[in-house]
């Protein structure tokens, strides 16, 4: 249409497309991102660099005594364990569940956002107070134990949150975590498949794709962003597990951050609690890195 | 046998009826072209035969199957969506081979299919490319080829061609027609291109608003339009309708009577531009030049009949300049008669 119309406008664009930028915007940019960058030195990279400070300076200079402190702690290897068994038996089950989840609630005609909005709930509930509810449910005095015990399947109160009874001690954890942290995969995962078009899976039916076939090779590949933002939140949150697994088993099941507040609060050694810290640091980085690289999509597969 | 009975079929999106009462009978290899405006329903109609949208009420047969009930997979048909649809995160290749995968094919097969269909439409040195990475047209035709690819018994296409330019598309034309034809491929094939219904077509189903307004040979949908719409809608330029009263069956234009139909007194005369032929004596129906438009093959003329807006087609030499009054003569059996009332045509049986 431009090139049609011959003269004036025709060469006032081009003209003002071939001027160079006014030097005095070129500060504009930087200066729009100023608060943003002070507000993340003021309470991210100070704090940062102070804890990766601390964890390497023990009495005179830098040294590695902080964490040849934390390795050698008897509970270090078990933290290490519990964490990292919490993570991959967590995290794995809250995306099937989350995809479950988000599937069904993607094909819900009337009531969808009524209930996108119920299963969110947990969401707004804190950690530790999610940790203090599951606590009320499955203490010895607890919900669970009165109701079985009023049904007669158990004769007395039963401990499930114990040093004794680990492995129940881990299911509650899972399956406080599992209902505290599933809405914001959830969450993810329909944001994600609300912008795959429904001509593709169509598409799919019409050549003979089964339902199944049809979620295995549209939905999920299509879905690869959204997965990979979501596995990546949910991880790094997963190895910074706390406050549940304080309120439901104390130091019955020692976790890297419970261990880096037990080193700050109880011992009041702050050098191993921020050697703690950068490790769980340094973990969470290292499984974004590996999401990044394994569940990258190259630009010309997007839709 | 893969013929298709669509009977009564209705459609309702809320309070919005899309298909009103849509029957139409596709024999087993013919090629239906469905013509009409924008939003009239075409592919609300294929969506509903490929199994994709419900119907509200009626049955759709294929084959002397009832499939109304069945999932899009138990129909057997493939289709070409308006949109593509083509998976971004599949290679050409990948995509054109998805139907045949499907259907478990084996290596060999599924390469020597894919490549007959992508050389058939002219993308197989893009076979390893991601559709990302192709133009609209490009993209179409990835489209037609993944449905060509599995040699189906029904083909359902939504403008296919619509986004190739004019040369390619009249080349994808005669190919696509040529290699259905020889398949034996049930087709509805769905466009608002009126020559690419005319060219292609066994029969040609208008659609207007909901309705099928006619069915009929690509000729007979030309030359005798069921109504004013299908008058209006077929044709470059589209037939003139010029408003007439008939009087004991006698309809007066200017100084010349024609015989009318019965049946009504308001009615429109619809008469094709190319049917008009300039009467040398200067007798017939008089029509008042504006413009006149040299295209080449033929004059264009714009004017008017009885005060209302018409366009004739003369031949190229013929020397007419604007402003003249000249008389047209048409065969008797080549004019239409709409009632105004009804706006369906009088007179045939
Ligand atoms: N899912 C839907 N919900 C509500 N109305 C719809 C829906 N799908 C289609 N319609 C309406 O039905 C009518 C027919 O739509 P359809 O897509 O069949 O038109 P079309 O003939 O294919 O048009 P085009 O040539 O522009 O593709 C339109 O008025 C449209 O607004
Ligand atoms: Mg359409």
């Amino acid at each position: 249409m431009i090139a049609k119309r011959p003269g004036g406008l025709r060469r006032a664009i081009l003209s003002e497309r071939e001027r160079p930028m006014p030097a005095r915007t070129s500060w504009i940019p930087y200066a729009l991102i100023a608060p943003s960058v002070a507000f993340l030195g003021a309470l991210f990279i100070i704090p940062l660099v102070q804890t990766v400070w601390l964890s390497f300076s023990a009495g005179e200079g830098v040294s590695l005594a902080n964490y040849q402190r934390m390795a050698n702690d008897l509970n270090f290897g078990l933290a290490i364990r519990n964490t990292f068994l919490l993570t991959l038996v967590v995290v794995p089950l809250q995306v099937i569940l989350a995809l479950v989840m988000a599937t069904m609630v993607s094909k819900l005609d009337k009531g969808r956002d009524m209930v996108l909005w119920v299963l969110t709930i947990p969401l707004g509930v804190s950690d530790l107070a999610a940790g203090l509810a599951w606590l009320s449910i499955l203490q010895n005095t607890g919900y669970l134990n009165s109701a079985l015990y009023a049904l007669g399947v158990i004769p007395g109160p039963v401990g499930w949150l114990s040093q004794e009874t680990p492995w129940t001690l881990f299911f509650g954890i899972v399956l406080a975590e599992m209902w505290r942290a599933t809405a914001i995969v959830l969450v993810i995962l329909i944001a994600g498949l609300q912008l795959i078009p429904k001509e593709f899976s169509e598409a799919a039916e019409i050549f003979g794709a089964s339902p199944w076939t049809r979620f295995r090779k549209i939905t999920l590949p299509l879905l690869k962003p959204s997965l990979q933002s979501a596995l990546i939140l949910r991880t790094v949150l997963a190895f910074e597990v706390f406050a549940v697994v304080y309120a439901l088993g104390g130091r019955n099941f020692p976790v890297l951050a419970g261990e880096a507040y037990t080193w700050q609060n109880e011992n009041q050694n702050y050098g191993v609690a921020a050697a703690y810290a950068v490790l769980i640091m340094a973990i969470s980085l290292a499984a974004t890195a590996v999401y990044l690289r394994a569940l990258r999509t190259r630009p010309e597969q997007l839709p | 046998m893969a013929d298709i009975v669509i009977d009564h079929v209705v459609k309702d999106f809320g309070t919005f009826q899309a298909l009103q009462d849509v029957s139409l009978v596709v024999e087993d290899g013919e090629f239906v072209a469905l013509l009409g405006p924008s939003g009239c329903g075409k592919t609300t109609l294929l969506r509903i035969i490929a199994g994709l949208e419900t119907q509200t009420a009626g049955r759709v047969v294929i084959g002397g199957r009832d499939v109304s009930g069945l999932t899009p997979r138990k129909r057997g048909l493939a289709m070409v969506f308006q949109n593509y649809a083509v998976f971004p995160h599949m290679t050409v290749f990948e995509n054109v081979a998805f139907g045949l995968r499907m259907q478990k094919a084996s290596t060999a097969d599924v390469k020597r299919k894919v490549e007959r269909a992508a050389a058939l439409l002219h993308i197989d040195s893009y076979l390893d490319r991601y559709p990302a990475k192709l133009s609209g047209g490009q993209r179409q035709r990835v489209a037609v080829a993944r449905a060509l690819a599995v040699e189906p018994a029904v083909l359902l296409m939504d403008e296919p061609l619509s986004n190739l330019d004019a040369l390619l598309r009249l080349e994808m034309r005669t190919e696509l027609k040529a290699v259905l034809r020889e398949a034996g491929t049930t087709t509805i094939y769905v466009t608002h291109d009126q020559t690419e219904a005319m060219g292609l077509a066994d029969r040609i189903a208008v659609m207007y608003g909901g309705k099928i307004e006619q069915i009929g040979s690509p000729l007979e949908i030309y030359a005798t339009p069921a109504t004013r719409f299908v008058g209006g809608f077929i044709g470059s330029p589209p037939m003139n309708f010029i408003k007439v009263r008939c009087e004991q069956g006698i309809v007066r234009i200017g100084n010349i009577t024609l015989p009318c139909p019965a049946g009504c007194e308001d009615m429109e005369l619809g008469l094709r531009g190319e049917d008009a032929m300039i009467a040398a004596d200067g007798s017939g129906i008089p029509f008042d030049v504006r413009v006149v438009e040299p295209m080449g093959s033929h004059l264009l003329l714009t004017g008017s009949i009885n005060g209302q807006l018409a366009r004739i087609v003369a031949p190229p030499t013929a020397t007419i300049n604007a402003g003249e009054r000249v008389a047209l003569k048409a065969d008797p059996s080549r004019l239409t008669w709409i009632d105004s009332n009804t706006g369906r045509a009088v007179g045939r049986a």
